[in-house]
Protein backbone atom coordinates (compact mmCIF):
# COMPACT_ATOMS: atom_id res chain seq x y z
CA UNK A 1 0.00 0.00 0.00
CA UNK A 2 2.68 2.34 1.13
CA UNK A 3 4.18 1.82 -2.81
CA UNK A 4 1.23 4.17 -3.66
CA UNK A 5 1.25 6.86 -1.25
CA UNK A 6 -0.87 9.85 -2.27
CA UNK A 7 1.20 12.81 -1.06
CA UNK A 8 -1.30 14.95 -1.12
CA UNK A 9 -4.10 13.63 1.08
CA UNK A 10 -2.08 10.91 3.06
CA UNK A 11 0.58 12.50 4.77
CA UNK A 12 0.44 15.60 7.37
CA UNK A 13 3.91 16.15 6.63
CA UNK A 14 7.29 15.18 4.85
CA UNK A 15 10.84 15.20 6.75
CA UNK A 16 13.75 14.90 4.84
CA UNK A 17 17.73 14.60 5.62
CA UNK A 18 20.60 14.82 4.02
CA UNK A 19 24.33 15.14 4.06
CA UNK A 20 27.15 15.05 1.77
CA UNK A 21 25.84 15.69 -1.83
CA UNK A 22 22.73 16.76 0.02
CA UNK A 23 22.02 20.46 -1.62
CA UNK A 24 22.22 19.03 -5.20
CA UNK A 25 19.64 16.85 -4.58
CA UNK A 26 17.51 18.32 -2.77
CA UNK A 27 17.66 21.13 -5.19
CA UNK A 28 16.41 18.55 -7.96
CA UNK A 29 13.71 17.03 -5.11
CA UNK A 30 12.26 20.63 -4.21
CA UNK A 31 12.30 22.20 -7.64
CA UNK A 32 9.47 19.29 -8.43
CA UNK A 33 6.94 20.36 -5.85
CA UNK A 34 3.94 21.92 -7.68
CA UNK A 35 3.08 25.59 -6.03
CA UNK A 36 -0.17 24.76 -4.28
CA UNK A 37 1.41 21.55 -2.41
CA UNK A 38 -0.47 21.55 0.90
CA UNK A 39 2.28 19.25 2.84
CA UNK A 40 4.79 20.87 4.84
CA UNK A 41 8.07 19.69 4.27
CA UNK A 42 10.90 20.05 6.94
CA UNK A 43 14.35 19.45 6.24
CA UNK A 44 17.48 19.51 7.50
CA UNK A 45 20.96 19.34 5.82
CA UNK A 46 24.38 19.15 7.17
CA UNK A 47 26.38 21.87 6.35
CA UNK A 48 30.00 22.86 7.56
CA UNK A 49 29.24 25.22 10.95
CA UNK A 50 31.40 28.32 9.19
CA UNK A 51 28.94 28.22 6.41
CA UNK A 52 26.14 30.93 6.76
CA UNK A 53 22.45 29.73 5.97
CA UNK A 54 22.34 30.90 2.65
CA UNK A 55 20.73 27.33 1.99
CA UNK A 56 17.56 28.46 2.33
CA UNK A 57 17.81 31.33 -0.03
CA UNK A 58 19.91 29.13 -3.17
CA UNK A 59 16.73 26.48 -2.89
CA UNK A 60 14.12 28.85 -2.96
CA UNK A 61 14.92 29.85 -6.20
CA UNK A 62 14.32 26.85 -7.62
CA UNK A 63 11.12 25.91 -5.46
CA UNK A 64 7.58 26.90 -6.46
CA UNK A 65 7.10 26.71 -2.51
CA UNK A 66 8.38 29.59 0.21
CA UNK A 67 11.47 27.93 1.41
CA UNK A 68 12.55 29.37 5.24
CA UNK A 69 14.69 29.20 7.76
CA UNK A 70 13.11 27.98 11.26
CA UNK A 71 12.20 29.94 14.01
CA UNK A 72 11.04 28.57 17.39
CA UNK A 73 7.69 27.83 17.43
CA UNK A 74 6.61 28.72 13.86
CA UNK A 75 3.44 27.30 12.68
CA UNK A 76 3.87 24.17 10.63
CA UNK A 77 2.47 25.34 7.25
CA UNK A 78 2.32 25.08 3.60
CA UNK A 79 6.11 25.32 1.93
CA UNK A 80 9.74 24.74 2.82
CA UNK A 81 10.87 25.16 6.25
CA UNK A 82 15.11 23.96 6.75
CA UNK A 83 16.79 23.54 9.96
CA UNK A 84 18.71 26.64 11.18
CA UNK A 85 22.73 26.30 11.40
CA UNK A 86 24.14 25.21 15.10
CA UNK A 87 19.79 23.61 16.40
CA UNK A 88 18.18 20.83 16.40
CA UNK A 89 14.68 21.10 14.56
CA UNK A 90 11.97 19.62 16.30
CA UNK A 91 8.23 18.71 15.33
CA UNK A 92 6.56 20.40 18.74
CA UNK A 93 2.84 19.35 17.66
CA UNK A 94 0.18 19.14 15.00
CA UNK A 95 0.47 22.93 13.61
CA UNK A 96 4.08 23.92 15.16
CA UNK A 97 8.09 23.97 15.06
CA UNK A 98 10.75 23.94 17.68
CA UNK A 99 14.68 24.17 18.40
CA UNK A 100 16.67 23.23 20.63
CA UNK A 101 20.37 23.50 21.32
CA UNK A 102 21.46 20.87 22.72
CA UNK A 103 24.67 18.38 22.05
CA UNK A 104 25.33 17.38 18.41
CA UNK A 105 23.99 13.91 17.29
CA UNK A 106 27.28 12.15 15.57
CA UNK A 107 28.78 15.40 15.34
CA UNK A 108 25.87 17.62 13.87
CA UNK A 109 23.57 20.15 14.64
CA UNK A 110 21.35 20.09 13.70
CA UNK A 111 20.89 16.59 13.09
CA UNK A 112 18.81 14.25 11.06
CA UNK A 113 17.41 11.82 13.61
CA UNK A 114 15.98 14.52 15.86
CA UNK A 115 13.88 15.57 13.05
CA UNK A 116 12.72 12.36 12.34
CA UNK A 117 12.35 11.09 15.57
CA UNK A 118 9.71 14.23 16.85
CA UNK A 119 7.71 14.46 13.71
CA UNK A 120 7.03 10.63 14.07
CA UNK A 121 5.80 10.82 17.55
CA UNK A 122 3.43 13.68 16.75
CA UNK A 123 2.39 12.15 13.19
CA UNK A 124 3.19 8.70 13.50
CA UNK A 125 1.13 6.94 10.26
CA UNK A 126 0.74 10.41 8.55
CA UNK A 127 4.35 11.31 7.66
CA UNK A 128 6.77 10.09 4.84
CA UNK A 129 10.75 10.50 6.05
CA UNK A 130 13.19 10.77 3.08
CA UNK A 131 16.64 10.03 3.62
CA UNK A 132 19.19 11.20 1.04
CA UNK A 133 23.06 10.51 0.45
CA UNK A 134 25.57 11.11 3.31
CA UNK A 135 28.41 9.86 5.15
CA UNK A 136 27.31 9.95 7.96
CA UNK A 137 24.65 7.53 10.06
CA UNK A 138 22.82 10.04 11.05
CA UNK A 139 19.46 9.35 10.35
CA UNK A 140 19.58 5.89 10.74
CA UNK A 141 17.56 6.04 14.44
CA UNK A 142 14.85 8.58 12.97
CA UNK A 143 14.12 6.34 10.39
CA UNK A 144 13.80 3.28 12.95
CA UNK A 145 11.37 5.79 15.21
CA UNK A 146 9.21 6.83 11.84
CA UNK A 147 8.69 3.09 10.98
CA UNK A 148 7.67 2.19 14.41
CA UNK A 149 5.68 4.79 14.53
CA UNK A 150 3.43 3.00 11.22
CA UNK A 151 5.21 6.30 9.11
CA UNK A 152 6.18 5.49 5.94
CA UNK A 153 9.94 5.76 4.50
CA UNK A 154 11.79 6.38 1.20
CA UNK A 155 15.71 6.00 0.97
CA UNK A 156 17.76 6.99 -1.70
CA UNK A 157 19.09 4.09 -3.17
CA UNK A 158 22.90 3.88 -1.95
CA UNK A 159 24.66 3.30 -5.27
CA UNK A 160 22.68 6.29 -7.15
CA UNK A 161 23.78 8.35 -4.15
CA UNK A 162 26.97 10.76 -4.02
CA UNK A 163 27.79 9.53 -0.73
CA UNK A 164 26.28 6.11 -0.09
CA UNK A 165 27.21 5.67 3.47
CA UNK A 166 24.25 7.27 5.15
CA UNK A 167 21.25 5.39 2.77
CA UNK A 168 23.30 2.78 3.06
CA UNK A 169 23.16 2.50 7.06
CA UNK A 170 19.62 3.64 7.16
CA UNK A 171 18.61 0.72 5.71
CA UNK A 172 20.73 -1.45 7.40
CA UNK A 173 19.43 -0.49 10.59
CA UNK A 174 16.11 -0.30 10.23
CA UNK A 175 15.03 -0.85 6.77
CA UNK A 176 12.44 1.17 4.10
CA UNK A 177 8.74 1.14 2.59
CA UNK A 178 11.10 2.26 -0.89
CA UNK A 179 14.48 2.46 -2.18
CA UNK A 180 14.44 4.93 -4.86
CA UNK A 181 17.04 6.69 -7.45
CA UNK A 182 17.08 10.46 -6.94
CA UNK A 183 14.95 10.37 -10.27
CA UNK A 184 12.19 8.04 -9.14
CA UNK A 185 12.24 10.44 -6.36
CA UNK A 186 11.70 13.56 -8.86
CA UNK A 187 9.44 11.71 -10.23
CA UNK A 188 7.07 11.04 -7.16
CA UNK A 189 7.63 14.38 -5.91
CA UNK A 190 6.11 15.83 -9.36
CA UNK A 191 2.91 13.79 -8.99
CA UNK A 192 2.23 15.02 -5.75
CA UNK B 1 -3.25 9.93 15.96
CA UNK B 2 -0.28 9.45 17.88
CA UNK B 3 0.89 5.95 17.92
CA UNK B 4 0.49 3.71 21.30
CA UNK B 5 3.96 3.81 22.39
CA UNK B 6 4.88 7.12 22.32
CA UNK B 7 1.46 8.05 24.30
CA UNK B 8 2.37 5.65 26.69
CA UNK B 9 5.74 7.31 27.21
CA UNK B 10 4.32 10.68 26.87
CA UNK B 11 1.88 9.67 29.83
CA UNK B 12 4.96 8.69 31.58
CA UNK B 13 6.88 11.92 31.10
CA UNK B 14 3.88 13.61 32.38
CA UNK B 15 3.85 11.74 35.40
CA UNK B 16 7.27 11.91 35.94
CA UNK B 17 7.52 15.80 35.75
CA UNK B 18 4.12 16.27 38.13
CA UNK B 19 6.28 14.07 40.42
CA UNK B 20 9.67 16.23 40.47
CA UNK B 21 7.51 19.49 40.84
CA UNK B 22 5.57 18.07 43.72
CA UNK B 23 9.02 16.60 45.37
CA UNK B 24 11.30 19.46 44.62
CA UNK B 25 9.47 22.08 43.14
CA UNK B 26 11.05 22.53 40.22
CA UNK B 27 8.37 23.11 37.12
CA UNK B 28 9.01 21.19 34.38
CA UNK B 29 5.56 21.24 33.19
CA UNK B 30 5.12 23.98 30.72
CA UNK B 31 8.81 22.88 28.69
CA UNK B 32 8.11 22.18 25.43
CA UNK B 33 7.49 18.28 24.87
CA UNK B 34 9.16 18.01 21.54
CA UNK B 35 12.90 18.18 23.51
CA UNK B 36 11.35 17.47 27.08
CA UNK B 37 11.00 13.97 25.63
CA UNK B 38 14.58 14.05 23.71
CA UNK B 39 16.00 15.05 27.75
CA UNK B 40 14.19 12.46 29.61
CA UNK B 41 15.51 10.09 26.75
CA UNK B 42 19.08 11.03 27.89
CA UNK B 43 18.35 10.85 32.12
CA UNK B 44 16.98 7.12 31.35
CA UNK B 45 20.33 6.15 29.26
CA UNK B 46 22.31 7.94 31.91
CA UNK B 47 20.78 5.95 34.72
CA UNK B 48 20.45 3.00 33.22
CA UNK B 49 16.59 3.38 33.41
CA UNK B 50 14.28 1.11 30.83
CA UNK B 51 10.97 3.54 31.08
CA UNK B 52 10.47 7.31 32.44
CA UNK B 53 8.67 5.33 35.14
CA UNK B 54 10.97 3.74 36.55
CA UNK B 55 13.31 7.24 36.71
CA UNK B 56 10.39 8.42 38.36
CA UNK B 57 11.05 5.92 41.00
CA UNK B 58 14.21 7.10 41.43
CA UNK B 59 14.18 10.39 41.58
CA UNK B 60 11.55 10.48 43.93
CA UNK B 61 13.44 8.21 46.13
CA UNK B 62 17.25 9.29 45.45
CA UNK B 63 17.88 12.88 45.44
CA UNK B 64 20.71 12.64 44.74
CA UNK B 65 20.02 11.60 41.68
CA UNK B 66 17.65 14.78 40.95
CA UNK B 67 20.59 16.51 41.33
CA UNK B 68 22.79 14.95 38.70
CA UNK B 69 19.18 14.20 36.54
CA UNK B 70 18.65 18.17 36.36
CA UNK B 71 21.98 18.49 34.35
CA UNK B 72 19.98 16.36 31.71
CA UNK B 73 16.53 17.85 32.48
CA UNK B 74 18.21 21.06 31.12
CA UNK B 75 20.34 22.36 28.22
CA UNK B 76 23.09 24.10 29.47
CA UNK B 77 25.27 24.27 25.85
CA UNK B 78 26.69 28.19 25.98
CA UNK B 79 29.88 30.12 24.32
CA UNK B 80 31.22 33.55 25.19
CA UNK B 81 30.26 35.80 23.04
CA UNK B 82 28.01 33.56 20.84
CA UNK B 83 26.47 35.19 18.09
CA UNK B 84 29.51 37.99 17.39
CA UNK B 85 26.90 40.36 15.55
CA UNK B 86 24.59 40.19 18.74
CA UNK B 87 27.57 41.39 21.23
CA UNK B 88 28.23 43.88 19.03
CA UNK B 89 24.95 45.67 18.74
CA UNK B 90 24.98 45.67 22.34
CA UNK B 91 27.74 48.13 22.22
CA UNK B 92 27.02 49.82 19.03
CA UNK B 93 23.59 50.49 19.32
CA UNK B 94 22.38 49.40 23.10
CA UNK B 95 24.69 50.38 25.76
CA UNK B 96 24.93 54.38 23.98
CA UNK B 97 21.77 54.47 24.96
CA UNK B 98 21.87 52.70 28.97
CA UNK B 99 24.86 54.92 28.95
CA UNK B 100 22.75 58.18 29.10
CA UNK B 101 21.17 56.50 32.19
CA UNK B 102 23.45 57.25 35.97
CA UNK B 103 22.68 53.59 36.77
CA UNK B 104 21.84 50.57 34.38
CA UNK B 105 20.60 47.19 36.01
CA UNK B 106 20.90 44.18 33.18
CA UNK B 107 18.93 40.95 33.68
CA UNK B 108 20.77 37.45 31.96
CA UNK B 109 17.95 35.03 32.53
CA UNK B 110 19.27 31.91 32.14
CA UNK B 111 22.40 32.09 32.22
CA UNK B 112 23.50 28.77 32.34
CA UNK B 113 27.75 28.49 32.93
CA UNK B 114 28.44 32.24 32.98
CA UNK B 115 29.59 32.72 29.23
CA UNK B 116 26.94 35.37 28.36
CA UNK B 117 27.10 37.09 31.27
CA UNK B 118 30.98 37.31 31.64
CA UNK B 119 30.95 38.80 27.80
CA UNK B 120 27.91 41.47 28.93
CA UNK B 121 30.76 42.28 32.07
CA UNK B 122 33.71 42.48 29.43
CA UNK B 123 31.40 44.97 26.77
CA UNK B 124 29.99 47.25 29.93
CA UNK B 125 34.00 47.32 30.93
CA UNK B 126 35.21 48.20 27.66
CA UNK B 127 32.47 51.00 27.13
CA UNK B 128 33.41 52.66 30.47
CA UNK B 129 29.83 51.32 32.36
CA UNK B 130 30.40 48.23 34.38
CA UNK B 131 31.11 50.58 37.40
CA UNK B 132 27.49 52.16 36.77
CA UNK B 133 26.04 48.57 36.19
CA UNK B 134 24.81 45.91 38.24
CA UNK B 135 23.92 42.55 36.28
CA UNK B 136 21.87 40.06 37.86
CA UNK B 137 22.79 36.66 36.45
CA UNK B 138 19.93 33.87 37.19
CA UNK B 139 19.18 30.21 36.47
CA UNK B 140 17.55 27.38 37.88
CA UNK B 141 20.37 25.12 37.89
CA UNK B 142 22.30 25.24 41.07
CA UNK B 143 25.55 23.26 39.59
CA UNK B 144 25.61 26.15 36.42
CA UNK B 145 25.43 28.80 38.79
CA UNK B 146 28.23 27.80 40.85
CA UNK B 147 30.39 27.17 37.67
CA UNK B 148 29.07 30.61 36.44
CA UNK B 149 30.15 32.73 39.63
CA UNK B 150 33.73 30.72 39.50
CA UNK B 151 34.17 32.14 36.18
CA UNK B 152 36.48 29.24 34.90
CA UNK B 153 36.59 27.47 31.46
CA UNK B 154 38.44 24.93 30.10
CA UNK B 155 41.65 26.10 27.83
CA UNK B 156 40.35 24.72 24.90
CA UNK B 157 37.57 27.01 24.59
CA UNK B 158 39.40 29.67 24.62
CA UNK B 159 40.35 29.95 21.09
CA UNK B 160 36.91 30.19 19.62
CA UNK B 161 35.50 32.61 22.43
CA UNK B 162 38.56 35.08 21.67
CA UNK B 163 37.54 34.56 18.12
CA UNK B 164 33.90 35.64 18.65
CA UNK B 165 35.22 38.21 20.99
CA UNK B 166 36.82 40.56 17.74
CA UNK B 167 34.25 39.62 15.82
CA UNK B 168 32.15 41.24 18.46
CA UNK B 169 34.17 44.76 18.21
CA UNK B 170 36.30 43.46 21.19
CA UNK B 171 38.92 46.51 21.95
CA UNK B 172 41.87 44.76 23.79
CA UNK B 173 42.80 40.90 23.58
CA UNK B 174 40.29 38.72 25.65
CA UNK B 175 43.41 37.25 27.63
CA UNK B 176 43.67 40.73 29.07
CA UNK B 177 40.69 39.44 31.26
CA UNK B 178 41.69 36.03 32.40
CA UNK B 179 45.17 34.57 33.70
CA UNK B 180 45.85 30.91 33.22
CA UNK B 181 45.08 28.38 35.91
CA UNK B 182 45.31 24.45 36.20
CA UNK B 183 43.91 23.10 32.85
CA UNK B 184 41.73 26.25 32.29
CA UNK B 185 41.68 30.08 32.61
CA UNK B 186 39.71 32.02 35.36
CA UNK B 187 38.66 35.49 34.40
CA UNK B 188 39.40 38.41 36.44
CA UNK B 189 37.26 39.37 39.59
CA UNK B 190 37.15 42.85 39.06
CA UNK B 191 34.68 42.28 36.25
CA UNK B 192 32.67 39.83 38.83
CA UNK B 193 32.08 42.84 41.64
CA UNK B 194 29.17 44.23 39.49
CA UNK B 195 27.50 40.42 39.09
CA UNK B 196 24.75 39.13 41.38
CA UNK B 197 24.30 35.30 41.11
CA UNK B 198 20.68 34.25 41.65
CA UNK B 199 18.52 30.84 41.62
CA UNK B 200 15.35 32.24 39.97
CA UNK B 201 12.86 30.22 37.71
CA UNK B 202 11.19 32.19 34.83
CA UNK B 203 8.27 29.42 35.29
CA UNK B 204 7.64 30.04 39.19
CA UNK B 205 9.50 33.53 40.48
CA UNK B 206 7.72 36.69 39.65
CA UNK B 207 9.99 39.96 39.14
CA UNK B 208 12.57 41.18 41.43
CA UNK B 209 13.78 44.48 40.10
CA UNK B 210 13.54 46.97 37.76
CA UNK B 211 15.90 46.35 35.00
CA UNK B 212 17.12 48.96 31.38
CA UNK B 213 17.75 45.69 29.80
CA UNK B 214 16.79 42.06 29.80
CA UNK B 215 19.16 39.33 28.11
CA UNK B 216 17.16 35.95 27.48
CA UNK B 217 19.11 33.44 24.56
CA UNK B 218 17.89 29.85 24.30
CA UNK B 219 16.12 29.55 27.24
CA UNK B 220 12.50 30.21 25.80
CA UNK B 221 13.07 27.53 22.99
CA UNK B 222 12.63 24.64 25.91
CA UNK B 223 9.32 26.47 27.06
CA UNK B 224 6.05 26.13 25.45
CA UNK B 225 3.74 28.89 24.18
CA UNK B 226 2.02 29.39 27.13
CA UNK B 227 5.67 29.36 29.26
CA UNK B 228 6.88 31.29 26.95
CA UNK B 229 3.90 34.09 27.37
CA UNK B 230 4.61 33.90 31.09
CA UNK B 231 8.85 34.69 30.89
CA UNK B 232 7.97 37.41 28.66
CA UNK B 233 5.21 38.99 30.54
CA UNK B 234 8.17 39.02 33.32
CA UNK B 235 10.70 40.68 31.02
CA UNK B 236 7.98 43.44 30.28
CA UNK B 237 6.82 44.10 34.09
CA UNK B 238 10.89 44.45 34.85
CA UNK B 239 11.99 46.74 31.85
CA UNK B 240 11.82 50.57 32.44
CA UNK B 241 9.61 52.14 29.63
CA UNK B 242 12.27 51.83 26.51
CA UNK B 243 14.01 48.92 28.15
CA UNK B 244 15.46 46.74 25.80
CA UNK B 245 15.15 42.77 25.60
CA UNK B 246 17.46 40.35 23.65
CA UNK B 247 16.74 37.39 22.32
CA UNK B 248 18.51 34.34 20.84
CA UNK B 249 18.76 34.08 16.99
CA UNK B 250 16.14 32.04 15.79
CA UNK B 251 13.69 33.01 19.29
CA UNK B 252 10.96 35.63 18.06
CA UNK B 253 8.05 37.60 20.05
CA UNK B 254 5.99 37.48 17.15
CA UNK B 255 3.73 34.18 17.70
CA UNK B 256 3.27 35.53 21.64
CA UNK B 257 0.78 36.98 23.30
CA UNK B 258 3.41 39.73 24.39
CA UNK B 259 4.49 40.72 20.75
CA UNK B 260 2.33 44.18 20.95
CA UNK B 261 4.30 45.02 23.94
CA UNK B 262 7.56 45.21 22.34
CA UNK B 263 9.02 46.96 18.69
CA UNK B 264 11.81 45.52 16.84
CA UNK B 265 14.81 47.61 17.20
CA UNK B 266 17.77 45.81 15.81
CA UNK B 267 16.16 43.00 14.03
CA UNK B 268 18.62 40.79 12.72
CA UNK B 269 19.94 40.50 16.35
CA UNK B 270 16.05 39.78 17.78
CA UNK B 271 17.12 43.26 20.27
CA UNK B 272 13.52 44.42 21.10
CA UNK B 273 12.39 47.89 22.76
CA UNK B 274 9.46 47.65 24.88
CA UNK B 275 6.83 50.07 23.94
CA UNK B 276 5.18 52.79 25.94
CA UNK B 277 1.50 51.83 26.51
C1 LIG C 1 21.05 26.72 26.46
S1 LIG C 1 21.26 27.53 28.00
C2 LIG C 1 21.43 29.24 27.49
C3 LIG C 1 22.74 29.82 27.88
C4 LIG C 1 23.00 31.23 27.39
N1 LIG C 1 21.91 32.13 27.67
C5 LIG C 1 23.35 31.26 25.92
O1 LIG C 1 22.53 31.59 25.08
O2 LIG C 1 24.48 30.90 25.59
C6 LIG C 1 19.63 27.44 28.72
C7 LIG C 1 19.60 27.76 30.21
O3 LIG C 1 18.25 28.01 30.63
C8 LIG C 1 18.11 27.55 31.96
N2 LIG C 1 16.70 27.40 32.29
C9 LIG C 1 15.87 26.38 31.96
N3 LIG C 1 14.66 26.57 32.52
C10 LIG C 1 14.71 27.75 33.19
C11 LIG C 1 13.77 28.48 33.97
N4 LIG C 1 12.53 28.02 34.17
N5 LIG C 1 14.16 29.65 34.52
C12 LIG C 1 15.42 30.12 34.31
N6 LIG C 1 16.35 29.47 33.60
C13 LIG C 1 16.00 28.29 33.04
C14 LIG C 1 18.88 26.25 31.94
O4 LIG C 1 19.21 25.81 33.24
C15 LIG C 1 20.10 26.63 31.09
O5 LIG C 1 21.15 27.06 31.89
Amino acid sequence: MNGHLDLRHDVDAIVIGGSAGGVQALHALLAQLPADFPVPVLVVLHLPRDRPSQIADLLATHCALPVREAIDKMPLEQGVVFAPPDYHLLVEDESSLALSMDEPVLFSRPAIDPLFVSAAAVFSRRLLAILLTGASADGSEGVAAVRRAGGTVWIQQPDDAVASFMPAAALAHAGAEAVLTLKDLCERMAAA
Amino acid sequence: MKDQEVELFDMEVRLLIEAVYLRYHYDFRNYAVSSLRRRMRHAMMRFGCERPSDLQHRLLHEPDVFAQALQYFTVQVSEMFRDPGYFLALRQQVLPVLGTYPSIKLWVAGCSTGEEVWSLAILLAEEGLLERSLIYATDINPESLKLAEAGAFALDRIAGFSRNYVAAGGKRSLSDYYTGAYQGVVFDRGLKKRIVFADHSLATDSVFSEVNLVSCRNVLIYFNRGLQDRAVGLFRDALVPRGFLGLGSKESLQFGMHAHDFELCVPAQRLYRKVVA
